[in-house]
């Protein structure tokens, strides 16, 4: 894999430190009047999530990431691990519980989602941000209750739960925001 | 490249609020017998400081320089010295200088300085007179509170609970654990100064002049530059500089005036070049040899006019307030 120069820190950038692969959140350039430049850099745990501030000295090097995007199709799940599928190449591949994380509730058969992958094995899973859901359970609306704010827990055909508002009812089919887990509107099939 | 990139970095009432600046700091100087001056932005000789990089360019003749190196300048300091030596009295410079390797928020690779020098100054009195000038620049703009003075000494007791001049590296390492200084790999962690740069530069300059003027003055020695040394317990560089809103704004001198101590600093800074593997830098021996025939005891100062603007217009970045920064040069 390259290595990266302090002179090529920009957002985004994938870079290994401590065994881990990060991306850069923001890379600034410090320099006092008189005394040694460095960058100060935030970045992000491709693993965790987690943010942390790590300093370099100017001119210095790190170990770039072999990190990449994929467009992947959800194909199923066997309980340990999800399936993907490369619909170009047909190839599979299975990502843990830990890369699929919260996006596990939102998996639809079919789906195409982003998926990170870090020297070739799925890192992180993001479900589409849009996704069309069948309600399976939600106690019936009270008739007339306009009241705003108020809404009821409505559980999908995936196992998630979202608020939806009150005129909602068992077996329709909604939009789903899956970045807010919020619902968006009613879809007509 | 975009269809807008031959476009201005700077919306035109920027470029205004610029132009109004300096015609506000010609008129500061002019009213107080400061003269202005301009002094090449070429040299065969440049800057061995470790730490500033000067660009180079061939000159490709005609005279006797035909085929030497010429750099340019990171500021416009030594024939502004020299102008000093032959008797110039009071000058001062708006200079547009040039740093290779600096690039950021706050960093433009050529930026604009305005340098001056005062004959018969201290730095104290210098820094009186950085305040009239900020203020009087700065007041419209910025809300200040009353300027601040605090020595070097003071800012790391303030911050850090520990006195800079004493503190072992251990103490020093210490601290930075405790406050959880990221500390960059490959630092020298055998040096004080580097442990004194990491501390100052992350946990004390952004909480300086938060809402004022801010002078930071009497450095360590080691980091005394081309500042005279006040004898005392322990000696101090008679330096100063200032920092608005977490931001350094000017560095200042009580001007070294000594050709030998001159001479021996710059080996010093060549060896530390050797010591790296950076390229050595040619002395200047025309200002050491103004400084052999006689600095008047002065103080000098140069300030970032464009961070100046940039905090006068609000803006966050010196991208904001260049007409074109290097990424549209």
């Amino acid at each position: 894999m390259a290595t990266y120069s302090t002179n090529e820190f920009k957002s985004g950038l994938k870079i290994m430190l401590d065994g881990d692969p990060y991306a850069i959140v923001e890379n600034e350039f410090v320099k006092p009047g008189k005394g040694q430049a460095f960058n100060r850099v935030k970045v992000r745990n491709l693993k965790t999530g987690r943010v942390i501030e790590r300093t370099f000295k100017s001119g210095d090097s790190v170990e770039g990431a072999d990190v990449t995007d994929v467009e992947l199709q959800y194909l199923y799940t066997d309980g340990e691990y999800w399936h993907f599928m490369d619909p170009q190449s047909y190839e599979q591949l299975t990502a843990d519980a830990a890369a699929v994380g919260d996006a596990a509730k939102w998996l639809k058969e079919e789906a195409v989602c982003q998926v990170t992958l870090w020297n070739g094995v799925p890192l992180s899973v993001a479900a589409p941000n849009f996704v069309v859901m069948t309600i399976v359970e939600t106690d019936p609306g009270v008739r007339g209750d306009t009241s705003g704010g108020g809404g009821k827990p409505a559980t999908l055909d995936t196992g998630a739960v979202v608020r939806v508002p009150l005129f909602v009812q068992n077996g329709e089919v909604i939009k789903v925001d899956t970045r807010t887990g919020e619902y968006v509107s009613r879809v007509k099939e | 490249m975009a269809a807008s990139c031959w476009r201005p970095g700077a919306d035109p009432a920027i470029l205004r609020l610029r132009a109004e600046l300096l015609t506000r700091v010609r008129a500061f100087f002019a009213a107080r017998g400061v003269l202005e001056v301009e002094t090449p932005a070429l040299s065969v000789a440049a800057i061995s400081d470790p730490h500033l990089a000067s660009f180079a360019t061939v000159y490709s003749g005609p005279g006797p320089r035909h085929g030497r190196t010429l750099y340019l300048h990171t500021s416009p300091e030594f024939p502004m010295k020299r102008l000093l030596a032959a008797g110039s009295g009071c000058i001062y410079q708006i200079a547009r200088v040039f740093r290779d390797g600096e690039a950021g928020r706050l960093h433009n690779p050529e930026f604009t300085l305005l340098e001056w020098y005062r004959v018969g100054f201290d730095h104290r009195r210098l820094m009186d007179e950085v305040t009239d000038l900020a203020t009087e620049l700065l007041a419209e703009h910025v809300p200040l509170a009353e300027p601040e003075r605090l020595s070097y000494r003071a800012a790391f007791q303030r911050h850090l609970g520990l006195d800079p001049h004493r503190a072992t590296v251990a103490e020093l390492a210490a601290r930075a654990e405790r406050f959880q200084v990221p500390i960059p790999p490959g630092m020298p962690t055998d040096e004080t100064d580097s442990w004194l740069d990491l501390l100052l530069t992350h946990r004390i300059e952004p909480r300086l002049g938060r809402g004022r003027l801010t002078f930071l003055h009497d450095y360590p020695a080691s980091q005394a530059a081309l500042a005279r040394l006040r004898p005392g317990d322990p000696p101090v560089g008679e330096r100063f500089e200032l920092y608005l809103n977490g931001i350094e704004l000017a560095n200042g001198f009580h001007e070294l005036s000594d050709a030998v101590e001159q001479r021996r600093r710059f080996e010093w800074e060549n060896a530390a070049r050797r010591a790296r593997g950076q390229p050595e830098m040619p002395v200047d021996e025309r200002l050491l040899a103004a400084l052999a025939a006689g600095l008047p005891d002065c103080a000098g100062v140069a300030l970032g006019f464009d961070r100046l603007a940039m905090l006068a217009a609000g803006k966050q970045s010196l991208a904001e307030v260049l007409a074109f920064p290097f990424e549209r040069a």
